[in-house]
């Protein structure tokens, strides 16, 4: 049961099985190999049996079912959900308990997905291998020394090893498609303002956005159907209607042009890695599409900038961690001044603080203009590039990330190299782009590699189809890694 | 180059950060080197480009002026780490 994908397992429904069964099966696969992964920082059994025994009630009654209906989704802990312990990795939240739900969990309810649990990520979305979580660190379904990938590492990890079907991620910097190239599923990042941020913990409000993680390209899109639209809960939720993204995904996009960007088959790019991308862009010229080499000239400074807009955000976003509305407080103190001074030092972790202070530097008199202004020039040649590309192209197509997933301890002494992990992906995040990530082959050691794909803003339904293109093609989708209990 | 210690402090006073000293510490170094890093931009020439704050091509949204539900007082101070009456109580900042 835990192998199968979304598609299958509303199949299995109309066939007979329960989405109770569906569930236990899921929870079972939970107690038994979470041990070895720590993908999950919550799971209430007792809540999610009883979405499915309501499911199936329903489904008995005759009445209208949801697109998702008996479909269990592990969904990051930076996602409130009314009345369940809300974290988003932090010490700070570790008894936050949220009064609402996000919008994107009212969709799922609407949608009758089962709500698994909570899985882990890095504080506060902050960084790129769940090891920055304040409570556990996930362990990479393919390799067990290995990282997942982050922030989204625990919804990734859990759905790479069949703890649950689908997975919600946020993408601030990579941070849906980059674990779900490392862990060798499908992560998909949509338009800038497609997804509601309502009830989303807030890290980089302009950069912030919500998407699926899936086995494949279908489950992905029926999730993101399942979750997008508009909300007047947050004014940056664009009122365009939502294409029925499932529907149609095996239409070929002809003709088709696939742009290359030179830049990013450069230094730091893992030869193994560009091996695959570079099958895997023949793959696409032997179904007709041209193959376009483009330039990006800008993507080199896309850290760099997303280093000082990410973090003035974030150092804003993160003001509201007083001691004073929610979350932890310091117990001994001078003052008020000191009480917040104290509760943010004890409640923060190393990276959170990093950043929160380079964010506050970036934003600070007399260096305001030199960092922070300078960061959002250079922000619009970097989305210049991408609107002159996409006059070239259809797509843009190169790796997710410079290497396959790395060991657990190696980039957490050196934050720039870490930092360096999101080098390609960064840049729709910018831009507001949608991108997805695919499987697209491993290394010799086992270890997956993804295929990344962007598009402009609002044509997820081209993207989607042009990355079903490649994944009826190949077979990597199918993959699963052996995860066994721990020992 | 790390960031003198000086400067670290005023930043962490400004983020309303209580730091150790071991953390100004490594915050001088790690700062240091990101702000050499990304002091590669200072090489780009932006003279005339309008900075780009978000991607979308939003201008102010407003809702219309319509009653609606909120929280009640106990939902909203349920997380509050002191609470006094419905209020959320703190030190006293004035004597």
């Amino acid at each position: 049961m835990n192998e199968l994908t979304a598609a299958e397992l509303l199949a299995a429904q109309v066939q007979g099985a329960s989405a109770l069964e569906i569930t236990a099966a899921f929870l079972r696969t939970i107690h038994e190999r979470d041990g070895s992964l720590n993908a999950f920082l919550h799971v209430d059994d007792e809540f999610a049996l009883a979405q499915a025994r309501a499911v199936d009630a329903k489904r008995k009654h005759g009445d209208l079912l949801g697109i998702l209906a008996g479909v269990p989704v592990a969904v990051k802990d930076i996602l409130c959900v009314a009345g369940q312990k809300t974290t988003c990795g932090s010490k700070i939240l570790r008894d936050f308990i949220p009064p609402y739900d996000a919008h994107v969990i009212t969709r799922l309810k609407q949608a009758d997905a089962i709500l698994l649990g909570k899985t882990n990520m890095d504080e506060f979305a902050m960084g790129s291998s769940t090891e920055n979580s304040g409570f556990t660190i996930t362990r990479n379904p393919w390799d067990l020394e290995r990282t997942p990938g982050g922030s989204s590492g625990g919804s990734a990890a859990a759905v790479a090893a069949g703890l649950a079907p689908l997975g919600i991620g946020t993408d601030t910097g990579g941070s849906i498609r980059q674990p779900a190239a490392l862990c060798g599923i499908v992560g998909f990042k949509p338009t800038y303002g497609r997804v509601s941020r309502f009830g989303v913990i807030a890290f980089g409000s302009s950069l912030d956005q919500v998407g699926p993680l899936a086995h494949n390209v279908y489950d992905a899109a029926l999730l993101l159907e399942a979750i997008a639209g508009h909300d007047a809960r947050d004014s940056t939720s664009v009122d365009r209607p939502v294409p029925a993204y499932s529907r149609g995904l095996d239409q070929l996009v002809k003709p088709l042009t696939v742009g290359i960007p030179r830049e990013f088959f450069s230094d730091g790019l893992d030869a193994e890695v560009e091996n695959a991308v570079r099958v895997a862009l023949a793959e696409y010229q032997s179904q007709g599409a041209v193959l376009k080499e483009i330039s990006l000239p800008h993507s080199s400074f896309a850290v760099a900038v997303y280093y000082l807009v990410a973090t003035a955000e974030a150092s804003s976003n993160l003001a509201r961690y007083d001691g004073v509305h929610f979350g932890h407080r310091a117990e001994k103190f001078a003052d008020l001044l000191d009480m917040v001074a104290r509760s943010r030092g004890e409640g923060f972790g190393a990276e959170v603080k990093r950043r929160v202070m380079l964010g506050t530097y970036a934003l600070s008199s007399g260096y305001v203009d030199a960092y922070y202004l300078k960061a959002l020039k250079v922000r619009r040649l970097i989305k210049d590039d991408f609107d002159t590309a996409f006059r070239q192209c259809d797509v843009i197509a190169g790796p997710t990330t410079p290497t396959a997933a790395f060991k657990l301890g190696e980039k957490t002494g050196d934050p720039l190299a870490m930092y360096l992990s999101d080098i390609y992906t960064i840049g729709a995040n910018l831009a507001g782009l949608p991108g997805i990530s695919v499987p697209c082959g491993f290394t010799k050691n086992g270890l997956p590699i993804g295929l990344q794909l962007m598009a402009a803003p609002f044509e997820e339904g081209k993207l989607l189809q042009v990355a079903r293109m490649f994944e009826r093609a190949t077979d990597w989708h199918n993959r699963r890694p052996k995860v066994q209990a721990p020992g | 180059m790390a960031l003198p210690l000086e400067h670290v402090r005023w930043v962490a006073h400004l983020a309303r950060l209580d730091l150790t000293p071991a953390e100004l510490e490594a915050m001088a170094r790690d700062l240091g080197a990101i702000i050499e890093y990304v002091n590669q931009l200072q090489a780009l020439h932006t003279d005339g480009v309008e900075p780009l704050a978000h991607a979308l091509d939003l201008q102010n949204v407003f809702r219309a002026d319509e009653l609606a539900p909120s929280l009640t007082v106990d939902a909203a101070l349920a997380n509050a780490p002191a609470r006094r009456g419905d209020f959320y109580a703190v030190p006293a900042v004035l004597d």
